[in-house]
Protein backbone atom coordinates (compact mmCIF):
# COMPACT_ATOMS: atom_id res chain seq x y z
CA UNK A 1 0.00 0.00 0.00
CA UNK A 2 0.91 2.88 -0.52
CA UNK A 3 2.03 5.75 2.52
CA UNK A 4 0.19 8.75 2.86
CA UNK A 5 1.77 11.81 1.81
CA UNK A 6 2.75 14.40 4.90
CA UNK A 7 2.08 17.58 5.33
CA UNK A 8 3.95 20.89 6.85
CA UNK A 9 2.90 21.47 11.01
CA UNK A 10 2.25 24.32 10.04
CA UNK A 11 2.30 27.61 12.00
CA UNK A 12 -0.36 26.70 14.93
CA UNK A 13 0.78 23.02 16.02
CA UNK A 14 1.07 24.89 19.28
CA UNK A 15 -2.64 24.06 19.75
CA UNK A 16 -2.20 20.21 18.99
CA UNK A 17 1.09 18.60 19.70
CA UNK A 18 3.02 20.35 23.18
CA UNK A 19 1.43 19.11 26.31
CA UNK A 20 2.48 19.74 29.89
CA UNK A 21 5.83 17.97 31.01
CA UNK A 22 6.40 16.55 27.10
CA UNK A 23 10.25 17.35 27.20
CA UNK A 24 10.54 16.16 30.77
CA UNK A 25 10.99 12.58 30.41
CA UNK A 26 12.57 13.05 34.00
CA UNK A 27 12.14 15.31 36.45
CA UNK A 28 14.83 18.32 35.95
CA UNK A 29 17.32 18.26 38.58
CA UNK A 30 17.14 14.68 39.49
CA UNK A 31 20.43 13.28 40.61
CA UNK A 32 20.56 11.34 37.03
CA UNK A 33 18.87 13.90 35.19
CA UNK A 34 20.74 15.55 32.05
CA UNK A 35 19.88 18.13 29.43
CA UNK A 36 19.43 17.68 26.26
CA UNK A 37 19.56 20.97 24.26
CA UNK A 38 20.11 22.94 20.99
CA UNK A 39 18.78 25.40 18.45
CA UNK A 40 17.34 24.54 15.00
CA UNK A 41 18.27 26.93 12.57
CA UNK A 42 17.29 27.33 8.98
CA UNK A 43 19.60 28.26 5.73
CA UNK A 44 20.77 31.41 6.92
CA UNK A 45 21.76 30.32 10.12
CA UNK A 46 18.60 31.89 11.54
CA UNK A 47 16.86 30.26 14.04
CA UNK A 48 13.53 28.50 13.99
CA UNK A 49 10.91 29.69 16.14
CA UNK A 50 8.08 27.35 14.92
CA UNK A 51 9.93 24.16 15.10
CA UNK A 52 8.74 20.88 17.30
CA UNK A 53 11.57 18.30 18.05
CA UNK A 54 10.46 14.61 19.48
CA UNK A 55 13.14 11.98 20.84
CA UNK A 56 12.66 8.60 21.28
CA UNK A 57 15.44 6.78 23.00
CA UNK A 58 16.70 4.10 25.47
CA UNK A 59 16.77 3.85 29.28
CA UNK A 60 20.14 4.63 30.88
CA UNK A 61 20.44 0.34 30.49
CA UNK A 62 19.78 0.12 26.93
CA UNK A 63 16.49 -1.05 27.52
CA UNK A 64 13.54 0.00 25.09
CA UNK A 65 10.93 1.52 27.11
CA UNK A 66 7.23 -0.46 26.20
CA UNK A 67 5.81 2.14 29.47
CA UNK A 68 2.84 4.00 28.47
CA UNK A 69 2.71 7.54 30.04
CA UNK A 70 4.41 10.06 28.05
CA UNK A 71 1.35 12.31 28.03
CA UNK A 72 0.40 11.84 32.09
CA UNK A 73 4.25 11.32 33.16
CA UNK A 74 3.57 9.79 36.61
CA UNK A 75 7.41 11.27 37.67
CA UNK A 76 9.15 8.24 37.92
CA UNK A 77 8.11 5.50 34.81
CA UNK A 78 10.63 6.19 32.23
CA UNK A 79 9.08 6.38 28.57
CA UNK A 80 11.49 7.35 26.21
CA UNK A 81 9.43 9.67 24.60
CA UNK A 82 9.76 13.36 24.62
CA UNK A 83 8.57 16.38 22.54
CA UNK A 84 9.49 20.11 22.67
CA UNK A 85 9.00 23.09 20.43
CA UNK A 86 11.31 25.44 19.84
CA UNK A 87 11.27 29.11 22.06
CA UNK A 88 11.70 32.17 20.12
CA UNK A 89 15.93 32.26 19.97
CA UNK A 90 15.03 28.51 17.95
CA UNK A 91 16.58 27.04 21.29
CA UNK A 92 14.87 23.62 22.68
CA UNK A 93 15.53 21.09 25.62
CA UNK A 94 14.60 17.74 27.44
CA UNK A 95 15.20 16.78 30.38
CA UNK A 96 16.49 12.94 30.02
CA UNK A 97 18.31 10.24 30.90
CA UNK A 98 21.66 9.66 28.77
CA UNK A 99 20.98 5.98 27.00
CA UNK A 100 22.31 3.09 27.44
CA UNK A 101 23.46 0.80 24.24
CA UNK A 102 20.62 -1.35 22.91
CA UNK A 103 22.99 -4.15 21.13
CA UNK A 104 27.10 -4.33 22.72
CA UNK A 105 29.34 -2.39 21.34
CA UNK A 106 27.93 -0.06 19.41
CA UNK A 107 27.64 3.48 20.00
CA UNK A 108 24.41 4.98 22.11
CA UNK A 109 22.06 7.62 20.17
CA UNK A 110 18.90 8.73 20.41
CA UNK A 111 16.38 9.00 17.58
CA UNK A 112 15.33 12.90 16.35
CA UNK A 113 12.23 14.05 14.20
CA UNK A 114 12.28 17.48 13.53
CA UNK A 115 9.00 19.36 12.13
CA UNK A 116 8.44 22.76 11.57
CA UNK A 117 6.53 25.62 9.80
CA UNK A 118 7.91 25.59 6.35
CA UNK A 119 9.21 21.97 6.68
CA UNK A 120 6.68 19.78 3.87
CA UNK A 121 7.20 16.97 5.91
CA UNK A 122 9.25 15.25 8.93
CA UNK A 123 13.03 14.46 9.12
CA UNK A 124 14.79 11.88 10.93
CA UNK A 125 18.22 12.03 11.94
CA UNK A 126 20.10 11.17 15.24
CA UNK A 127 21.82 12.45 18.34
CA UNK A 128 24.96 9.89 19.04
CA UNK A 129 26.60 10.32 22.50
CA UNK A 130 29.92 12.20 22.13
CA UNK A 131 33.21 9.99 21.15
CA UNK A 132 31.17 7.33 19.67
CA UNK A 133 33.94 5.63 18.89
CA UNK A 134 35.02 4.81 22.21
CA UNK A 135 31.56 2.39 22.19
CA UNK A 136 32.06 0.35 18.53
CA UNK A 137 31.51 1.04 15.79
CA UNK A 138 28.54 1.99 14.04
CA UNK A 139 27.51 1.07 10.23
CA UNK A 140 25.72 4.79 9.94
CA UNK A 141 28.92 6.87 11.41
CA UNK A 142 31.31 5.11 9.48
CA UNK A 143 29.79 5.70 5.92
CA UNK A 144 29.68 9.62 6.60
CA UNK A 145 32.28 12.10 5.40
CA UNK A 146 34.35 13.25 8.49
CA UNK A 147 33.20 16.36 7.54
CA UNK A 148 29.46 16.40 7.97
CA UNK A 149 29.38 13.56 10.95
CA UNK A 150 29.97 15.96 13.78
CA UNK A 151 26.29 16.93 12.72
CA UNK A 152 24.79 13.40 14.39
CA UNK A 153 27.12 13.95 17.22
CA UNK A 154 26.11 15.66 20.28
CA UNK A 155 28.60 17.81 22.54
CA UNK A 156 28.91 17.83 26.31
CA UNK A 157 27.89 21.06 28.42
CA UNK A 158 27.54 21.24 31.70
CA UNK A 159 24.21 20.17 32.83
CA UNK A 160 24.67 17.47 30.07
CA UNK A 161 24.16 17.13 25.81
CA UNK A 162 24.21 19.84 22.94
CA UNK A 163 22.86 19.27 19.58
CA UNK A 164 22.28 21.62 17.14
CA UNK A 165 19.78 21.00 14.14
CA UNK A 166 20.45 22.87 11.00
CA UNK A 167 17.92 22.15 8.15
CA UNK A 168 20.25 23.53 6.06
CA UNK A 169 23.70 25.51 4.42
CA UNK A 170 26.96 24.40 5.18
CA UNK A 171 26.75 22.69 8.27
CA UNK A 172 23.23 21.04 7.17
CA UNK A 173 22.39 18.13 9.55
CA UNK A 174 22.36 14.58 8.13
CA UNK A 175 19.13 13.63 8.05
CA UNK A 176 18.02 9.87 7.47
CA UNK A 177 15.63 7.66 4.80
CA UNK A 178 14.86 4.15 5.73
CA UNK A 179 13.90 1.21 3.67
CA UNK A 180 9.97 1.51 3.87
CA UNK A 181 10.60 5.49 3.32
CA UNK A 182 12.40 4.95 -0.45
CA UNK A 183 10.68 6.72 -2.81
CA UNK A 184 9.50 9.16 -0.72
CA UNK A 185 11.77 11.90 -1.38
CA UNK A 186 13.16 13.34 -4.70
CA UNK B 1 6.93 43.40 -6.32
CA UNK B 2 3.79 41.77 -4.56
CA UNK B 3 3.63 37.90 -5.88
CA UNK B 4 0.16 37.31 -7.31
CA UNK B 5 -1.89 33.67 -7.38
CA UNK B 6 -0.81 33.64 -10.68
CA UNK B 7 2.76 33.55 -10.05
CA UNK B 8 2.39 31.06 -7.31
CA UNK B 9 -0.11 28.89 -9.95
CA UNK B 10 3.01 29.17 -12.18
CA UNK B 11 5.43 27.57 -9.96
CA UNK B 12 2.77 24.86 -9.28
CA UNK B 13 2.78 24.03 -12.72
CA UNK B 14 6.59 24.53 -13.13
CA UNK B 15 6.48 21.93 -10.51
CA UNK B 16 4.65 19.14 -11.55
CA UNK B 17 6.97 19.04 -14.63
CA UNK B 18 9.27 17.20 -12.50
CA UNK B 19 6.99 13.77 -12.79
CA UNK B 20 4.81 12.98 -10.23
CA UNK B 21 5.92 12.30 -6.72
CA UNK B 22 3.78 10.32 -4.05
CA UNK B 23 5.26 12.63 -0.96
CA UNK B 24 5.75 16.34 -0.61
CA UNK B 25 8.57 17.60 -2.23
CA UNK B 26 10.77 19.24 0.31
CA UNK B 27 12.29 21.94 -1.78
CA UNK B 28 9.12 23.31 -3.13
CA UNK B 29 9.36 27.21 -3.52
CA UNK B 30 5.95 27.66 -4.09
CA UNK B 31 5.37 27.56 -0.38
CA UNK B 32 7.48 30.62 0.30
CA UNK B 33 8.68 29.06 3.87
CA UNK B 34 10.31 26.11 2.77
CA UNK B 35 13.08 27.86 0.88
CA UNK B 36 15.48 28.40 3.61
CA UNK B 37 13.89 25.51 5.84
CA UNK B 38 14.82 22.32 3.03
CA UNK B 39 17.85 20.43 3.46
CA UNK B 40 19.66 20.17 -0.08
CA UNK B 41 21.58 16.73 0.30
CA UNK B 42 19.70 13.95 0.00
CA UNK B 43 19.00 11.85 3.04
CA UNK B 44 21.56 9.23 3.90
CA UNK B 45 19.85 6.03 3.77
CA UNK B 46 20.33 3.48 6.59
CA UNK B 47 18.94 1.02 8.24
CA UNK B 48 17.12 1.38 11.39
CA UNK B 49 18.20 -0.21 14.50
CA UNK B 50 17.33 -0.44 18.34
CA UNK B 51 14.66 2.20 19.31
CA UNK B 52 13.85 3.20 15.88
CA UNK B 53 12.68 -0.37 15.42
CA UNK B 54 9.93 0.73 18.69
CA UNK B 55 7.44 2.87 19.26
CA UNK B 56 6.48 5.01 22.15
CA UNK B 57 3.30 2.97 23.96
CA UNK B 58 0.14 5.32 24.46
CA UNK B 59 -2.48 4.10 26.96
CA UNK B 60 -5.48 4.92 28.72
CA UNK B 61 -3.00 6.98 31.23
CA UNK B 62 -2.48 9.11 28.67
CA UNK B 63 -5.76 9.67 27.04
CA UNK B 64 -9.19 10.23 28.06
CA UNK B 65 -11.89 8.83 26.20
CA UNK B 66 -13.31 12.71 25.94
CA UNK B 67 -10.66 14.12 24.56
CA UNK B 68 -11.89 12.60 21.15
CA UNK B 69 -14.78 15.11 21.72
CA UNK B 70 -13.50 18.68 20.51
CA UNK B 71 -17.57 20.08 21.23
CA UNK B 72 -17.35 19.35 24.91
CA UNK B 73 -14.32 21.26 26.12
CA UNK B 74 -16.15 24.30 27.09
CA UNK B 75 -19.23 25.42 28.87
CA UNK B 76 -21.11 26.07 25.31
CA UNK B 77 -21.37 24.45 22.11
CA UNK B 78 -19.18 25.62 19.42
CA UNK B 79 -20.54 27.19 16.73
CA UNK B 80 -20.50 25.10 13.11
CA UNK B 81 -21.70 22.38 11.39
CA UNK B 82 -20.70 19.18 13.94
CA UNK B 83 -19.02 16.62 12.43
CA UNK B 84 -17.80 13.19 13.05
CA UNK B 85 -14.10 12.07 11.33
CA UNK B 86 -13.37 7.99 11.74
CA UNK B 87 -11.13 5.92 10.01
CA UNK B 88 -8.45 3.58 10.71
CA UNK B 89 -5.05 3.77 10.24
CA UNK B 90 -2.66 0.99 8.61
CA UNK B 91 0.78 0.67 8.35
CA UNK B 92 2.10 0.09 5.04
CA UNK B 93 1.39 -3.83 4.41
CA UNK B 94 -2.23 -3.17 5.44
CA UNK B 95 -1.81 -3.96 9.12
CA UNK B 96 -4.06 -1.99 11.42
CA UNK B 97 -2.25 -0.02 13.50
CA UNK B 98 -3.90 -0.67 17.47
CA UNK B 99 -3.50 1.52 20.26
CA UNK B 100 -1.58 3.81 18.89
CA UNK B 101 -2.56 7.45 19.51
CA UNK B 102 -3.48 9.83 16.90
CA UNK B 103 -3.80 13.78 17.34
CA UNK B 104 -5.87 16.43 15.93
CA UNK B 105 -5.83 20.21 15.52
CA UNK B 106 -7.89 22.51 13.61
CA UNK B 107 -9.11 25.99 12.85
CA UNK B 108 -12.71 26.63 14.65
CA UNK B 109 -15.79 26.83 11.69
CA UNK B 110 -14.84 30.52 10.75
CA UNK B 111 -11.50 29.61 9.86
CA UNK B 112 -9.31 31.13 13.01
CA UNK B 113 -7.35 29.04 14.73
CA UNK B 114 -7.28 29.67 18.86
CA UNK B 115 -3.74 30.62 18.60
CA UNK B 116 -1.83 34.39 19.40
CA UNK B 117 0.19 33.82 16.00
CA UNK B 118 -3.67 33.80 13.93
CA UNK B 119 -4.31 37.41 13.24
CA UNK B 120 -7.02 36.80 10.73
CA UNK B 121 -9.88 38.32 11.67
CA UNK B 122 -12.69 36.05 11.63
CA UNK B 123 -14.32 35.57 15.15
CA UNK B 124 -12.96 33.57 17.94
CA UNK B 125 -15.31 30.79 19.23
CA UNK B 126 -15.08 31.23 23.67
CA UNK B 127 -16.45 27.32 22.70
CA UNK B 128 -14.01 25.46 20.18
CA UNK B 129 -10.11 25.41 20.77
CA UNK B 130 -9.62 22.56 18.03
CA UNK B 131 -7.41 20.15 19.71
CA UNK B 132 -8.31 16.23 20.23
CA UNK B 133 -6.65 13.04 20.54
CA UNK B 134 -7.61 9.99 20.58
CA UNK B 135 -6.13 5.91 20.99
CA UNK B 136 -6.93 3.28 17.77
CA UNK B 137 -9.27 0.34 18.83
CA UNK B 138 -7.89 -3.12 18.28
CA UNK B 139 -8.17 -2.74 14.15
CA UNK B 140 -6.67 0.33 14.03
CA UNK B 141 -10.19 2.84 13.72
CA UNK B 142 -10.12 6.47 15.71
CA UNK B 143 -12.86 8.31 15.88
CA UNK B 144 -13.60 12.51 16.42
CA UNK B 145 -16.37 14.18 16.97
CA UNK B 146 -15.54 17.75 16.13
CA UNK B 147 -17.08 20.99 13.89
CA UNK B 148 -16.24 21.56 10.15
CA UNK B 149 -13.11 24.14 9.78
CA UNK B 150 -13.36 27.15 7.58
CA UNK B 151 -11.06 27.94 4.94
CA UNK B 152 -8.58 30.79 5.79
CA UNK B 153 -6.15 33.56 4.93
CA UNK B 154 -2.12 33.42 5.01
CA UNK B 155 0.23 35.84 3.97
CA UNK B 156 2.21 32.77 1.23
CA UNK B 157 0.92 35.85 -1.43
CA UNK B 158 -1.36 38.10 -2.25
CA UNK B 159 -5.27 36.71 -1.51
CA UNK B 160 -3.73 33.55 -0.61
CA UNK B 161 -5.93 30.77 1.33
CA UNK B 162 -5.58 27.43 2.59
CA UNK B 163 -8.21 24.97 1.77
CA UNK B 164 -10.48 23.52 4.94
CA UNK B 165 -8.51 21.31 6.36
CA UNK B 166 -7.50 19.17 9.89
CA UNK B 167 -3.97 18.35 10.60
CA UNK B 168 -3.17 15.05 11.83
CA UNK B 169 -0.52 13.27 13.86
CA UNK B 170 0.05 9.48 13.80
CA UNK B 171 2.44 6.74 15.16
CA UNK B 172 3.33 3.43 14.00
CA UNK B 173 4.69 0.57 15.06
CA UNK B 174 8.31 1.36 14.64
CA UNK B 175 9.39 4.76 14.76
CA UNK B 176 10.43 5.01 11.13
CA UNK B 177 6.74 5.21 11.01
CA UNK B 178 5.83 8.72 12.34
CA UNK B 179 3.84 11.18 10.33
CA UNK B 180 2.30 14.40 10.44
CA UNK B 181 -0.89 15.51 7.61
CA UNK B 182 -3.51 17.55 6.91
CA UNK B 183 -7.07 15.82 6.10
CA UNK B 184 -8.94 18.12 3.39
CA UNK B 185 -12.54 17.94 2.43
CA UNK B 186 -13.95 16.82 -0.84
CA UNK B 187 -14.52 19.46 -3.71
CA UNK B 188 -12.49 22.06 -2.14
CA UNK B 189 -12.22 24.75 -4.85
CA UNK B 190 -9.05 25.91 -3.42
CA UNK B 191 -7.16 22.67 -4.37
CA UNK B 192 -5.23 23.95 -7.28
CA UNK B 193 -4.23 27.26 -5.72
CA UNK B 194 -2.83 25.74 -2.43
CA UNK B 195 1.40 25.74 -2.65
CA UNK B 196 1.20 23.18 0.25
CA UNK B 197 -1.47 20.98 -1.38
CA UNK B 198 0.12 20.76 -4.27
CA UNK B 199 3.79 19.95 -2.88
CA UNK B 200 2.45 16.82 -3.26
CA UNK B 201 3.58 16.59 -7.08
CA UNK B 202 1.17 12.97 -7.83
CA UNK B 203 -2.56 13.48 -8.12
CA UNK B 204 -3.26 10.30 -6.88
CA UNK B 205 -1.33 10.76 -3.46
CA UNK B 206 -3.30 13.77 -3.23
CA UNK B 207 -6.50 12.71 -3.21
CA UNK B 208 -5.38 10.25 -0.59
CA UNK B 209 -5.44 13.14 1.41
CA UNK B 210 -9.45 14.50 0.77
CA UNK B 211 -11.95 12.28 3.40
CA UNK B 212 -15.06 11.17 1.68
CA UNK B 213 -18.15 12.02 2.80
CA UNK B 214 -19.86 9.04 4.95
CA UNK B 215 -23.57 9.07 5.44
CA UNK B 216 -23.19 5.50 7.29
CA UNK B 217 -21.07 7.74 9.83
CA UNK B 218 -23.63 10.85 9.79
CA UNK B 219 -25.91 10.89 12.95
CA UNK B 220 -29.56 11.16 13.13
CA UNK B 221 -30.40 15.02 13.50
CA UNK B 222 -26.44 15.36 15.10
CA UNK B 223 -23.23 15.35 13.08
CA UNK B 224 -22.15 14.94 9.29
CA UNK B 225 -19.76 11.68 8.85
CA UNK B 226 -16.37 11.52 7.16
CA UNK B 227 -14.18 8.65 6.61
CA UNK B 228 -10.56 9.34 6.24
CA UNK B 229 -8.15 6.00 5.76
CA UNK B 230 -4.54 6.47 6.89
CA UNK B 231 -1.65 4.75 5.78
CA UNK B 232 2.01 5.15 7.61
CA UNK B 233 5.25 3.33 5.89
CA UNK B 234 6.29 0.08 6.19
CA UNK B 235 7.71 -1.70 9.36
CA UNK B 236 11.14 -2.88 9.75
CA UNK B 237 10.23 -5.11 12.39
CA UNK B 238 7.64 -7.83 12.20
CA UNK B 239 4.78 -6.75 14.90
CA UNK B 240 4.94 -9.37 17.55
CA UNK B 241 1.38 -10.15 19.33
CA UNK B 242 2.29 -7.91 22.33
CA UNK B 243 1.86 -4.61 19.54
CA UNK B 244 -1.75 -5.79 19.19
CA UNK B 245 -2.43 -5.84 22.98
CA UNK B 246 -3.61 -2.94 24.57
CA UNK B 247 -1.61 -1.37 27.02
CA UNK B 248 -2.07 -1.13 31.08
Amino acid sequence: MSASPGQTVGPFFHIGLPYAGDNELVPPGRADAIRLHGRVLDGDGVPVPDALIEIWQADSEGKVCRAPGSIRRDGWTFTGFGRAATDPDGHYWFSTLEPGATQPDRPPFIAVTVFARGLLDRLFTRAYLPDPEVAGEDPLLDTIDSDRRGSLIATRDEQGLVFDIHLQGPRETVFLSFPKHRGVWA
Amino acid sequence: MTTTQADISREIQAGQDGGPEHQPRLDYPAYRSSILRHPTKAPHPVDPEGVELWAPCFGHTDVAEAEADLTIQHAGEPLGSRMTLSGRVLDGDGRPVAHQLVEIWQANASGRYAHLRDQHPAPLDPNFTGQGRCLTDADGWYRFTTIQPGPYPWRNHLNAWRPAHIHFSLFGTDFTQRLVTQMYFPGDPLFPLDPIFQSVTDPKAREALIATYDHDLTSPEFSLGYRWDIVLTGTHRTPLDTDTEEPA
